[in-house]
């Protein structure tokens, strides 16, 4: 069993939780997600780790409660308890000094963003961030990753806050100029942005990195569910990623694999007593 | 007269196709008296060398045919951690019945059938048990990671010998392949239950959750245990190498399993796990995962459920009980077929498998005759779901944070005959090293792997 310390709305359906987890958070590195499973007859969803604190035995949680599960499990309230929590899973980021770095991160992809955007401050990179959103209150951890980066930019697609329309903008922009040019793109959040962001790295072949979230069963390199095609090869999300090259990824492929479950999610949606239910944790 | 041998009775075919009931329903208490009664108690105990964890065969069948119940719990417990999982799903007619002398001139005593019922005995009479002499604790330690077939064997092994011993199991749930991948209807989940109790009661600690190479490393297991016992079972499902494997309804076997044996998916109303199901559901490979598989997707209310084979039924590896309940339960068996693209819609759902069909060659390295494809034989199978299981490679995940440790080719752990991997007092067993194998197999090697241990930790 494991302790909610804390539970704290950030956004519309958006929790920052802080789970009690010790050896976890001691095994834990940047870019690596872990297993919950709220209560006996609940499904296993992988969720990244936003944030781990050694000392303190815990990790950070950022949970968009966009299904049934999700949203029993953002109902956790502090001093209740998670029955399991597995992980650290996936590879760490692969991080280091490139020098220029733009950060992009959409919706809920903004809290997997953040623990790459810490590692990579640390590590000495000069750092843009572009955050986006439909509109300001999905704009989370502004202020925390403006700590972290160099500039900070906030796109929203109704102009309620920063530049009106999407992250692919700024970024087109900061493409273009010599002198701002990045040398690497870490991206992560719907996969029509992802996508979209591999698109407008590829032709200057920019090293560009996104985080998938496909599904999953087991997490441990198991079941196979989160395979995606990446460049000629099937890679499969928890034990070869879930950080992948985008300019070699299927996002088509993973998008359409995503919507296996969409029939059962519509009838959860729709039921006023929820039971039967799948979401993408995304 | 010669008496014959005992049939087992099992729920009709109608019926048990639609539910997840067990489909062996055991032996009453004549009829297992009657069947310990065939066995001629050999005394060369040709049974005994032909069962991996070595079951003292006759004695405990001797013990039942004079009714002595507890005594043949005590004996049989003494020798197999879990008698009552190897009752069900132990391949008994290629190891132990293949050797009885019985089978010579007419059949082999029903071992199998015996030891199950005398395994369930036991469950349902915990207060006529012998009990033995809890052993005096050696202080040592070990670590096992892994709680399917051959970690709760080692462990039970180990506990017996006095040592203190705690499983790592990665998934919520104990068992391992025993509960995500063995379907209900052939091994209930409360016998799984029971036998991993057995092991509590003996001291055994199970901490699940805790992926070894992940949430702790071997070397953090050395340097908290004497000696690690390493049962991590088999890993990522082997890809076909056929176009449309991503497609919208293809599973892989473990991914299939795992949603209904261990997250429950399509059996109970509530369950939060979501499954596919369709009409027709096409299972590729011939093994007995490839039997639960397709037994499965009737049971789920495929009116096709489909075995696809490339070779001919004779050549199947999965045993012959699997077939022959399969075929009960209107199973198709697509036979010298060999899967050639996995056919989609334009949104992207499977609509069929495109097979080809398959002659028998001279025989390969495996000793079975070659499957070679016949010219201009295409054709297309209808299905809305594909299931591959044509088999699992290696887990890379322990073995990826532990360089010291030796591997072969495909990523095994290389043990020496002691079952000790490169790293001294690390040891290794079940599909980890084997790659694909069976349940009694890994059995076996938890066994022995644990008197291994034993030496080392007297000698440490």
């Amino acid at each position: 069993m494991f302790e909610v310390l804390s539970n704290e709305l950030l956004a519309e359906n958006l929790h920052k939780m802080v789970v009690s987890a010790p050896r976890v958070a001691r095994a834990r590195k940047p870019g690596q997600f872990v297993m919950i499973r709220l209560a006996q007859g609940e499904e296993r969803i992988p969720l990244t780790i936003g944030d781990a604190d050694a000392e303190a035995g815990t990790i950070t949680l950022f949970i968009q409660a966009i299904g049934a599960s999700t949203r029993r499990i953002v109902d956790t309230k502090a001093g209740a308890f998670i029955r399991d929590v597995a992980g650290p899973l996936g590879k760490e980021t692969h991080i280091t000094n490139w020098g220029r770095v733009v950060c992009v991160g959409g919706g809920v992809g903004t809290a997997v963003l953040y623990p790459l955007v810490k590692a990579l401050a640390q590590a000495g990179n000069q750092i843009t961030t572009i955050i986006g959103g439909r509109s300001s209150q999905y704009i989370i951890l502004a202020d925390e990753l403006a700590a972290l980066s160099d500039t900070l930019l906030i796109t929203t697609e109704d102009a309620s806050l920063g530049t009106k329309g999407f992250v692919t903008g700024p970024l087109a922009e900061m493409l273009a100029d010599p002198l701002r040019v990045p040398q690497a793109v870490f991206a992560v959040g719907p996969v029509p942005m992802m996508k979209a962001v591999a698109e407008l790295t590829r032709k200057q072949g920019i090293e560009t990195i996104v985080s998938l979230n496909p599904i999953m069963i087991d997490g441990t390199g198991m079941c196979g569910g989160c395979r995606v095609q990446v460049g000629s090869e099937i890679k499969f999300a928890c034990v070869d990623g879930p950080e992948f090259d985008a300019h070699l990824v299927d996002f088509d492929g993973l998008n359409d694999r995503l919507t296996s479950y969409r029939k059962e999610e519509a009838v959860c949606r729709s039921a006023a007593e929820c039971k039967i239910g799948r979401e993408v944790a995304k | 007269m010669a008496i014959e041998r005992v049939r087992m009775a099992e729920l009709p075919a109608d019926e048990r196709s639609r539910n997840f009931e067990e489909v062996n329903l055991g032996l009453s208490a004549d009829q297992a008296l009657d069947e310990a009664r065939r066995c001629l108690q050999c005394k060369n105990r040709a049974c005994v060398a032909g069962c991996p964890v070595g079951v003292s065969i006759p004695e405990f069948i001797d013990a039942l045919a004079n009714d002595d119940l507890p005594r043949s719990v005590q004996i049989l417990r003494g020798d197999n951690a879990l008698p009552a999982v190897c009752g069900r799903v132990c391949p008994q007619e290629t190891q132990c019945e293949a050797l009885c002398v019985r089978g010579i001139k007419g059949e082999a005593v029903a071992i199998g059938f015996l030891e199950r019922y005398v395994a369930d005995w036991a469950m349902h009479h915990p207060d006529r048990l012998l009990r033995d002499q809890a052993p005096a604790a050696t202080g040592k330690s070990v670590a096992v990671v892994g709680c399917g077939p051959a970690g709760l064997t080692a462990a039970g092994e180990l506990a017996r010998q006095g040592h203190a011993v705690t499983i790592f199991e990665a998934l919520h749930d104990t068992g391992g392949v025993l509960r995500y991948g063995i379907p209900e209807f052939r091994l209930p989940k409360e016998i799984i239950d029971q036998e991993v109790a057995i092991l509590s009661d003996l001291g055994v600690t199970i901490e699940c959750n805790v992926i070894i190479g992940k949430t702790l490393t071997i070397k953090e297991l050395q340097n908290e245990f004497d000696a690690v016992f390493i049962a991590n079972g088999a890993g990522l499902p082997t890809m076909l190498g056929i176009a449309g494997e991503n497609l919208k309804g293809v599973y892989a076997a473990n991914e299939f399993l795992t949603r209904v044996n261990l997250m429950e998916a399509g059996r109970r109303e509530d369950s939060s796990t979501p499954i596919i199901k369709r009409r027709e559901v096409a299972v590729i490979g011939g093994g007995n995962t490839a039997m639960d598989c397709v037994r499965t997707a009737r049971r789920l209310g495929a009116e096709r459920a489909m075995i696809v084979y490339r070779r001919s039924e004779t050549e199947m590896p999965a045993r012959v009980e699997e077939i022959k309940h399969a075929k009960e339960e209107g199973v198709e068996f697509v036979m010298l077929t060999a899967p050639t693209a996995i056919l989609g819609t334009e949104d992207g759902w499977v609509s069929a498998l495109r097979c080809q069909k398959m002659e028998l060659g001279p025989p390969d390295d495996s000793g079975r005759r070659r499957p070679q494809p016949l010219a201009g034989s295409d054709f297309d199978l209808p299905a809305g779901v594909v299931i591959n299981a044509v088999g699992t490679s290696a887990n890379p995940l322990l073995t990826g944070s532990a360089p010291d440790l030796d591997l072969n080719k495909w990523g095994n752990i290389v043990i020496n005959e002691q079952g000790e991997t490169s790293i001294p007092g690390v040891f290794a067993g079940g599909d980890i090293v084997r790659g694909g194998a069976t349940v009694i197999l890994a059995m076996g090697d938890g066994k022995r792997a644990a008197a291994a241990i034993g030496d080392y930790l007297k000698r440490k």
